[in-house]
């Protein structure tokens, strides 16, 4: 019992962090119906900043998650510029084809030995990890700080989309993006905003992912990437509750699996429960199922 | 003649093998994709069924049958081949009947995530059939695949897309692209001829699967993750949906970029292959949306009517 209460809270530490990751996804897919495939890679991004901001410039740490959430925001907002908005009313693969470019860019320009380079880097800890015992339970301040900054995170991003102007445009845009923009929104600016944000969640992620499994590399997002969305389609793509309440499932079946069946397994089986969701909620556990109109 | 002698040398001939079996099994996706509009994001999946099961079988029973002559291991690889599509048609279909219920987007990441699955299978196959290797691979397979093998696998699976698109199937498949509901009020099936295409496309990818394992007379799991089902769908877009010529286009254009950047660019940039080929795609897409060649086809693909 100790030991499964033990893994379900390093589950929980996984899921928190692609909930981070999820959040972005779901954002994006829920205003431009667009699965960003370069946000992984985003994420490695940040990653790499709070690498060079701890390493190189010995930053503090709410400096560090400074810089990889501006440096997040500002790399997303510039892909959707170049790549996906000059293809807005083309078909929707097209957008998709270049996200795919723009995350194998994003990987293969950083392990330019001129860039970040191809090797792996060990993450330095901006603090020492401490665990605390509740009884037979270690829980360690690392933990405690990516449950707070994660739920912090969750509740500023509930704030944006339900209480600011930004937001109310956001909600807007996703619901009709021709008639938001015939009521006086700023389509262009939301959307923005919209990967910015969503970046910049992603880079916290990725200062988050670096201290917790604390090794990095320029194809680390693949895998939390494809995760995470897989994540926000579990929780149902658009929805932003949707997208936690997946990710800490993918994150406890992904740990659960490899701690009482074999490591091996652990992709398979977060699919398989991904497949069999959406066989029986066919837009995800907190979807909404979009009308047919003919 | 240097230039003919330098296509001529084994490593492009086994470069152009590779293109006919990268446009077979992206005729396939073709169908799927192009013409029935699911999509598809599991399509090495199946190919990996076909090469695998192409291979296990010539690796098992080729040397039982016959007396080892020319004529009969060609045929045994015909038949392995056959079989790869097969088994890849049957998974397709058990794997449609669930999946094929959802759509848009649901569907392609249903199938994403088959894709991944059947990669973890594959990594861990050496449990139940130790010959498949597992995640080491599988060795030891015969170099079956030729230029002849090559060519006539495509211009069959040419053949078969432009009967097939020109026929009353092809225009239900085109129907349930264009509208499913319009397609289901005119009486039409739309389910069972949704899993008709998948199934048929990924058939496609099994017998691909087959040449490409007796190409290359290797065989790992990491050569049909789902990045592999990316490759396919870019050719596919690249192309032009539901044009046979883009596909095919694509596909030799593809393979031999890839190939060539690796030989032509000097060694000290050699890393610089993976960063100009994203940048080309882009480009290319931000350029023709609609694919290089939108819905064009050459006139011996277009339908009789229309020629």
């Amino acid at each position: 019992m100790e030991n499964f209460l033990q893994q379900a809270l390093n589950g929980l530490q996984l899921g928190l962090v692609y909930a981070l990751i999820a959040l972005g996804y779901t954002m994006v897919y829920g205003i431009v119906r667009l699965i960003n495939f370069a946000h992984g890679d985003v994420f490695m991004v940040g990653s790499f900043l709070a690498f060079y901001a701890i390493e190189r410039y010995r930053l503090p740490l709410p400096a560090v998650f400074a810089a990889a959430v501006i440096g997040c925001g500002i790399l997303a907002v510039v892909i959707e510029r170049v790549a996906y908005k000059p293809l807005r009313n083309a078909p929707r693969i097209a957008s998709l084809i270049t996200a795919i470019g723009v995350s194998l860019f994003l990987e293969y320009f950083t392990a330019l030995h001129q860039v970040f380079g191809p090797n792996y880097y060990a993450f330095p800890r901006p603090f020492r990890v401490v665990s605390f015992h509740a009884g037979e339970i270690a829980v360690t301040n690392l933990q405690a700080i990516i449950l707070a900054v994660t739920v912090a995170c969750y509740l500023v991003l509930r704030f944006i989309v339900y209480r600011t102007r930004v937001g109310r445009g956001m909600r807007a845009v996703s619901y009709d993006v021709v008639t938001a923009g015939l009521m006086g929104v700023n389509v262009n600016a939301v959307i923005s905003f919209t990967f910015g944000l969503g970046a910049a969640l992603a880079g916290v992620g990725g200062v988050l992912y670096g201290i917790a499994y604390p090794q990095i590399h320029t194809f680390m997002g693949i895998m939390p990437g494809l995760k995470a969305f897989t994540a926000a389609v579990l929780g149902g793509i658009g929805s932003i509750p949707g997208a936690v309440l997946g990710a800490l499932i993918m994150g406890q079946s992904e740990t659960l699996t490899a701690a009482y069946l074999s490591s091996t397994y652990r992709d398979g089986i977060a699919f398989l429960i991904l497949i069999g969701v959406l066989l029986w909620k066919p837009t995800g556990i907190l979807g909404k199922p979009r009308a047919e109109k003919v | 003649m240097a230039i003919l002698d330098e296509l001529l040398n084994p490593y492009w001939i086994q470069i152009f093998q590779h293109a006919c079996v990268v446009a077979v099994s992206a005729l396939g996706l073709n169908i799927i994709f192009g013409f029935t509009g699911l999509f598809s994001l599991g399509h090495a999946a199946f190919y990996g069924v076909g090469a695998y099961t192409a291979a296990l079988l010539m690796k098992s029973y080729a040397g039982a049958y016959g007396d080892g002559s020319f004529l009969a291991s060609q045929a045994a690889f015909l038949g392995s081949l056959i079989c790869g599509g097969v088994a890849a048609a049957l998974l397709a279909c058990l794997v449609g009947l669930p999946v094929l219920r959802l759509t848009s987007d649901y569907l392609g990441v249903a199938t994403l995530g088959f894709g991944v699955i059947m990669k973890v299978v594959l990594d861990n196959a050496d449990a139940f059939i130790p010959q498949l290797g597992g995640a080491r691979g599988m060795t030891g397979i015969a170099r079956m695949t030729s230029i002849p093998w090559a060519v006539l696998a495509l211009s069959a699976a040419v053949l078969l897309v432009r009967n097939l698109v020109h026929s009353t199937y092809g225009r239900v498949l085109v129907a349930i692209r264009e509208d499913e509901t319009a397609a289901a009020a005119m009486g039409i099936d739309t389910f069972r001829y949704k899993v008709i295409g998948f199934t048929l496309g990924c058939s496609f990818a099994g017998v691909a699967g087959g040449l490409y394992a007796h190409l290359y007379a290797f065989l790992h799991p990491s050569s049909f993750d789902f990045f592999k089902s990316f490759d396919v769908l870019m050719i596919v877009v690249l192309g032009g949906l539901g044009s046979m010529t883009g596909t095919l286009v694509a596909s030799f254009g593809w393979t031999f970029l890839l190939e060539g950047l690796r030989v032509f660019l000097p060694p000290e940039y050699i890393e610089f292959r993976w960063v100009l080929i994203p940048v080309l795609l882009i480009v290319t897409m931000l350029l023709r949306p609609q694919g290089l060649l939108g819905v064009r086809e050459i006139p011996i693909l277009q339908s009789r009517v229309n020629r």
